[in-house]
């Protein structure tokens, strides 16, 4: 409990993606204190590497933005960016979180976000967030719209902090915000509710051997053909291959790479693959009038709202090419990428000569949601995702009381159950305050 | 060491140079391959239908033999060792049908075989950095195409020979001996197998695509593990030749040939007379004899 034993009406988010922020909105217009906790250096999650979103096709960061600045500005919301919880100990109505605030060698008090520190930095490497297709600088925020916009070193990738010269950044810096010597600290937070939204990962594409083990650079995955068709992306929204940035005029998508593969991979179904796969194809259209795309699917499950009709529409006047099959084997041809599939439909076998290859991999946990929940004291399935208190009718409830789950580290969503799920979660936690 | 041999119908017939040179090259290497006793056919496929117990029956047989001679089974036929290996598992890991078995061949054998191709010997027992060491004639500058086919791969979780998708275990192999082992997309592609017999096309084409991307990756030769691809890659490349005149033949070698050549044996003892796609030439022109 609180100092004298109240029941403190104050809440943590962990994770800044969609759910994270829909539900820290949430409390904070409910009239609750919120400490949005994210390990990135700012929030938006996967949303805001999307380009745009299935079925309305929405630029992910237009809709994106407003939210993120929402939740930069809300005068109940409080941005702990860059940390990740290093320790939880309490209850329902008093945990005290212990929370390592990572260092960003930054002095983010003074940096007024110029970003001139990005500019002149002369050490460029694959860009994490642009899925390694783009060059990112050491010292970097991850996109222009970031919140908060301030950036960090990265000291792996540092002049400075690799062989002790350059000090570009510091030079540069007109606000001496530049702090080599920065060290991790720690603070505690004290909430009464605790909200873990710390989303998803996808499962490599070198898993898959016989799509090329990732060794052939144009066989990308979902989110990366998302940068590339974003205009904050590595080509500014054009669609040109890794390999030699050329226009590819045969793409080839597939499916349940990875999903619903229980002797191998994973047994479920990822959910939003085939909405997003029918999306890439109808975006890929959109920008490459001549080009051909095709999927490679298994089913096709397209149950919310629109959804349908969206892929329908793919289908019958975008000319998106669906096969029923799977693909067994994906190898590099000259300058080509040979495919070889079946169509079970007609029961020939395919070979298509592609210019690019896109893999919907499965959606997994986090690496360390694991880890996380061990410290907060949930389950997580087998999977790595965590555990809800009970399948159908306590969805966003854990075992703990006081502690609620929200989004992809529950399971796949889409972004609108996931944002459904976090909009619960928050009203979970204003009913457990309101009782108290 | 010994190693209890297997060696097959076909290495006695068709693929004498495989088995002769493996047996030399045993001797060279510290070891000795032991002909197991009164062996027969293995079957030459591991049957299809679950219930199809007499196909199993003659590489049971062959395997209760050897347990009775020894601990481990050594083959050279990829092949073979596919329907041996995989009769071995299903033995030690279905009891119901190793019970109808035994009773057949009336023996009482469980399964604890360990079944090694030729290729694992190498690289586990003697060793790849061993064995580059031990070559005499490096096989420098020669492009080698490694092609493993299906059978020492097939099903993956029951051969467990190398990656599933990736292997390069033969290549390995290749490059200790010297010589340059190309990749190629088609490595781990199926022969066309006994199409050869019923529908002869068929395996006319899988062998020219594979030797053409083969070729047009860069190699020189293609080595083999198996006589069913031999005979499908080397002996049908006349055919290929009359479908498609601008096609370029390739030598095939059996991996214990060039292993053989590296090890410094006289090439007139390789049995390059039952190669189909004569090698000598391209030896010559690398420098090898």
């Amino acid at each position: 409990m609180g100092e004298n034993g109240a029941f403190i009406k104050r809440a943590m988010v962990i994770g800044g993606g969609i759910a994270g922020i829909s539900a820290s909105i949430d409390l904070g217009n409910g009239g609750y204190e919120v400490v949005l906790v994210e390990k990135l250096p700012s929030i938006g999650g996967r949303m805001l590497q999307l380009s745009e979103t299935f079925p309305t096709l929405d630029c992910a960061q237009c809709t994106l933005t407003p939210k993120t600045v929402e939740t930069g500005q809300h005068p109940h919301i409080k941005l702990l960016t860059y940390s990740e919880v290093d320790s939880v100990q309490g209850k329902a109505g008093d945990f005290r979180v212990r929370i390592r605030r990572k260092a960003t060698y930054v002095d983010w008090e003074k940096c007024t976000g110029c970003g001139l520190c990005q500019q002149k930095c002369p050490s460029k490497n694959p860009s994490e967030f642009d899925r390694a297709m783009g060059l990112g600088k050491a010292i970097h925020t991850l996109s222009p719209q970031a919140v908060p916009n301030k950036p960090v070193i990265n000291p792996a990738h540092c002049r400075y902090f690799k062989e002790k010269k350059c000090r570009v950044c510091e030079k540069i810096c007109p606000v001496g915000a530049i702090d080599y010597e920065q060290q991790d600290r720690f603070v505690e937070e004290r909430v009464g509710a605790i909200i873990t939204a710390v989303g998803f990962d996808l499962i490599p594409k070198e898993s898959f051997g016989e799509y090329g083990y990732g060794d052939i650079p144009d066989v990308i995955d979902g989110l990366a053909f998302e940068r590339l068709n974003s205009a904050s992306g590595p080509t500014t929204g054009e669609i040109r291959r890794p390999s030699d940035g050329k226009i590819p005029k045969e793409v080839v998508f597939i499916q349940c790479t990875g999903s619903r593969d229980p002797e191998r991979y994973m047994p479920y179904c990822s959910r939003v693959c085939c909405m997003y796969t029918a999306k890439h194809a109808r975006l890929y259209k959109h920008k490459v009038h001549d080009g051909q795309a095709y999927i490679f699917y298994m089913d096709i499950r397209s149950t919310g709202k629109g959804y349908e009709e969206f892929i329908q529409q793919g289908m019958e006047e975008e000319g998106t090419l669906y096969l029923r099959g799977r693909v067994s084997r994906i190898f590099r041809d000259g300058e080509k990428i040979m495919v070889w599939g079946v169509d079970t439909l007609t029961g020939k076998k395919v070979e298509i000569s592609a210019d690019m290859v896109v893999l919907a991999t499965a959606i997994v946990s986090q690496r360390d949601t694991k880890d996380l929940a061990g410290k907060l004291g949930i389950k997580t399935d087998e999977y790595g995702f965590l555990t809800e208190a009970q399948r159908k009718l306590r969805p966003v409830e854990t075992d703990v009381e006081g502690i609620y789950i929200a989004g992809c580290a529950q399971g796949p969503k889409d972004i609108a159950d996931a944002v459904a799920h976090a909009n619960a979660a928050a009203s979970k936690v204003q009913g457990l305050f309101a009782r108290h | 060491m010994d190693y209890l041999y297997f060696p097959g119908c076909t290495l006695y017939t068709k693929a004498k140079n495989f088995d002769q040179t493996a047996r030399n090259c045993s001797l060279l290497l510290g070891f000795e391959l032991k002909e197991l006793k009164n062996w027969t056919c293995c079957g030459a496929t591991f049957p299809l239908a679950t219930d199809n117990i007499m196909a199993l029956l003659p590489p049971s047989r062959i395997l209760a033999t050897a347990r009775e001679e020894g601990t481990a089974l050594t083959t050279l036929c990829a092949v073979c060792f596919n329907v041996i290996k995989r009769t071995n598992r299903l033995i030690k890991e279905d009891g119901e049908k190793r019970d109808k078995i035994n009773n057949f061949i009336e023996k009482n054998y469980q399964g604890d075989l360990q079944i090694l191709h030729y290729l694992e010997i190498l690289k586990q027992n003697v060793g790849f950095s061993q064995l580059k060491e031990k070559t005499r004639k490096p096989l420098a500058g020669l492009k080698a195409a490694a092609y493993y086919g299906c059978m020492l791969l097939r099903p993956f979780e029951e051969m467990e020979f190398d990656d599933k998708e990736k292997p390069t275990l033969f290549e390995d192999f290749l490059e200790a001996l010297g010589a340059k082992a190309i990749e190629f997309p088609y490595k781990i592609e199926c022969c066309g197998s006994f199409q050869s017999v019923g529908s002869p096309e068929v395996a006319t084409e899988c062998a020219y695509k594979i030797l053409s991307s083969a070729l047009k990756n860069g190699a020189e030769a293609m080595v083999s593990t198996c006589p069913m691809c031999t005979f499908n890659i080397d002996h049908k490349q006349s055919d290929i030749k009359q479908k498609y005149s601008d096609f370029k033949p390739i030598p095939v070698f059996y991996f214990t040939q060039l292993l053989g050549m590296a090890m410094g044996l006289d090439y007139q003892t390789l049995g390059f007379e039952q190669n189909a796609v004569d090698p000598l030439p391209l030896l010559k022109e690398k420098g090898l004899l």
